[in-house]
């Protein structure tokens, strides 16, 4: 099987604070025909987004795919609240790089 | 109720980098019903609100709301500006209602009143309320708030919704400085005074509270427009070179939230899932769909930041491969050195190493964390209640990366480079330790208004 990693077929992939607990991560797709694909890959899951980041199944509070913006959404929860000592990303809006390598079945 | 309503908004937080003049000018040009912009984010961090200072420079601030009050004063409409001065604590307020004030007398402008309305929160106001039995639910996951989280806070906001502006403004506010704010709420104010429905009015809030954010291509500080009636919102861009397409308008709905399909705020919820989008022309996005629904009980969200410690910051670099094999090890021995010393960490410190070419940005969740880059920089962070401890602690273990003890090392001269052998002093270090809401009898309780005529 064929597969394209998924920055090749996002138009944006960003991550960024929703609100001080969580960070939310878009993926956005120029047009439906690649959207559909994606979505029903299923290579793009909760399970695939855990195991990417290594984090346990309870730290992801919401996935979703949004069809009028050509969307899948995922949202995690921090290990603690944004900007207390020993942050990383006060904005949140590094964390989606890993997901540029997720290979998608094409 | 009139048939429709403009609102324009510029900035989609005022003060943080300068208003671009362009777009704006073209937006007064098609004479908006209000003029309105929030000015704060919890997205900065807990310290702005937590040692209550600003981050963004006055100097932008003062730009900002300059251009803003002389063109709502011109064209004779309201400009309301919420979270005034990055945190919307009473300061905050008090600061943007000085340079009105500043700016009234400056430009010799004709007499108008201005509403400043505060909505910080005393911590003996929240414990009195919880001793009242009043539950301070957590939001995303929190408990419930505790008087022992609440002791931890230095200061806590109420996250106002649109009725403080709304009687600001039945009252003849022509100009309405607020602090912390919903930001969706700031827009539907004025829209639902006006007699548009809730959803619609909300909606509006929504799809403008970030400017042109919700128009594409990316584009920071440009003006966007948004009109309101009965059951639907257009939305268009300012700027010559953007457009608010049904791709940008829907993606931006998702921007900052967990979920594409609810916007909650103080009272009830907004719900987008079955928003139908249409484009208009080739720069204006129409939205109908949308659905509003209260809340059984009001309840307000607040957020409150409580101090941690001091906060020293220090920098080293890693050149040697072996080194970089085993830094964790290297880390271990700098950490074990300050624990000789000073314990285990917990309240009496806190020790953080960042590991910049390594998993600096990503932490645990790093999937390449097994191939480092072939020099690292380590920022060392230590954290404690006194400065002198946070610096010392800082230096041993900064010192100690250094002098690491490898059994293999080769370089036994130093087994750091020290881009300058000092400790920085950073900000002090907070905590956001307020995220969670509570219930109100009346949704003006925690919030006060006042009222004054400036100019001339």
């Amino acid at each position: 099987m064929t597969t394209r990693p998924l920055v090749e077929l996002a138009k944006t992939i960003r991550s960024k604070n929703a609100g001080v607990d969580q960070i939310t991560f878009d993926i956005v797709f120029r047009d439906r025909q690649t959207y559909e694909l994606v979505k029903q890959s299923r290579a793009l899951s909760p399970e695939a987004v855990t195991r990417l980041y290594g984090i346990p199944r309870e730290r992801l509070t919401a996935f979703v795919e949004f069809d009028p913006a050509l969307a899948i959404k995922f949202t995690i929860r921090r290990e603690r609240p944004s900007g207390s000592p020993g942050e990383r990303d006060v904005f949140g809006a590094q964390q989606y790089a890993p997901l540029f390598d997720l290979p998608i079945p094409v | 109720m009139p048939e429709q309503m403009s609102i324009l908004s510029p900035t989609g937080h005022l003060g943080f980098t300068p208003i671009e003049r362009g777009s704006f000018d073209i937006g007064v040009s098609r004479r908006p019903d209000a003029i309105v912009a929030d000015s704060g984010s919890c997205d900065i961090g807990p310290q702005p609100l937590g040692a209550d200072e600003h981050c963004s420079p006055a100097e932008w601030q003062r730009h900002d709301l300059e251009l803003m009050l002389l063109a709502a004063r011109r064209l004779g409409v309201p400009m309301i500006v919420g979270s005034a001065s990055d945190a919307g604590t009473d300061r905050g307020v008090q600061q943007y209602a000085e340079i009105i004030r500043e700016l009234a007398q400056q430009h010799r402008l004709a007499p108008f009143t201005l509403a400043t309305i505060f909505s910080e929160v005393s911590r003996d106001e929240v414990a009195r309320r919880m001793r009242g039995g009043a539950r301070v639910e957590g939001l995303d996951g929190r408990p419930e708030l505790t008087p022992e989280v609440l002791a931890r806070t230095d200061r806590l906001v109420a996250v106002m919704g649109v009725e403080p502006i709304t009687h600001a403004l039945d009252q003849g506010a022509e100009v309405v400085i607020a602090g912390r704010s919903g930001d969706s709420c700031l827009f539907a104010a004025p829209a639902i005074r006006a007699g548009f429905p809730e959803a619609a009015s909300y909606y509006l809030g929504k799809v403008l509270e970030c400017a042109s954010f919700a128009a594409e291509p990316f584009m920071g500080k440009e003006s966007i427009i948004g009109t309101v009636t009965a059951d639907a919102v257009s939305v268009t861009a300012m700027h010559p070179g953007q457009r608010c397409t049904v791709a940008s308008v829907a993606s931006h709905a998702m921007y900052e939230r967990a979920s594409p399909f609810f916007e909650h705020v103080a009272g009830g919820v907004l719900d987008m899932t079955h928003c139908r989008y249409e484009q208009l022309d080739e720069r204006t996005t129409r939205v109908s769909g949308f659905e509003f629904r209260r809340d059984p009980v009001y309840r307000i969200k607040l957020e409150g930041a409580g101090k941690v410690g001091e906060r020293a910051v220090s920098i080293a670099g890693i050149r040697d491969p072996y080194t970089i094999r085993h830094i964790d090890a290297v880390i271990g021995w700098a950490r074990s050195k300050v624990e000789e010393r000073w314990g285990a960490p917990g309240a009496r410190y806190q020790l953080y190493y960042h590991v910049y070419g390594r998993d600096g940005v990503m932490g645990a969740s790093e999937p390449r964390r097994g191939t480092p880059a072939h020099e690292l920089c380590l920022v060392v962070e230590a954290v404690a209640p006194r400065w002198e401890d946070a610096e010392v602690i800082c230096a041993l273990g900064t010192r100690n990366l250094f002098y690491a003890r490898l059994p293999e090392v080769r370089g036994t001269a130093g087994t750091a480079a020290l881009m300058m052998d000092e400790v920085l002093r950073g900000k002090p270090g907070y905590e956001w330790t307020v995220n969670h809401v509570i219930p109100l009898g009346d949704p003006l309780e925690l919030t006060s208004v006042k009222l004054e005529v400036v100019g001339r």
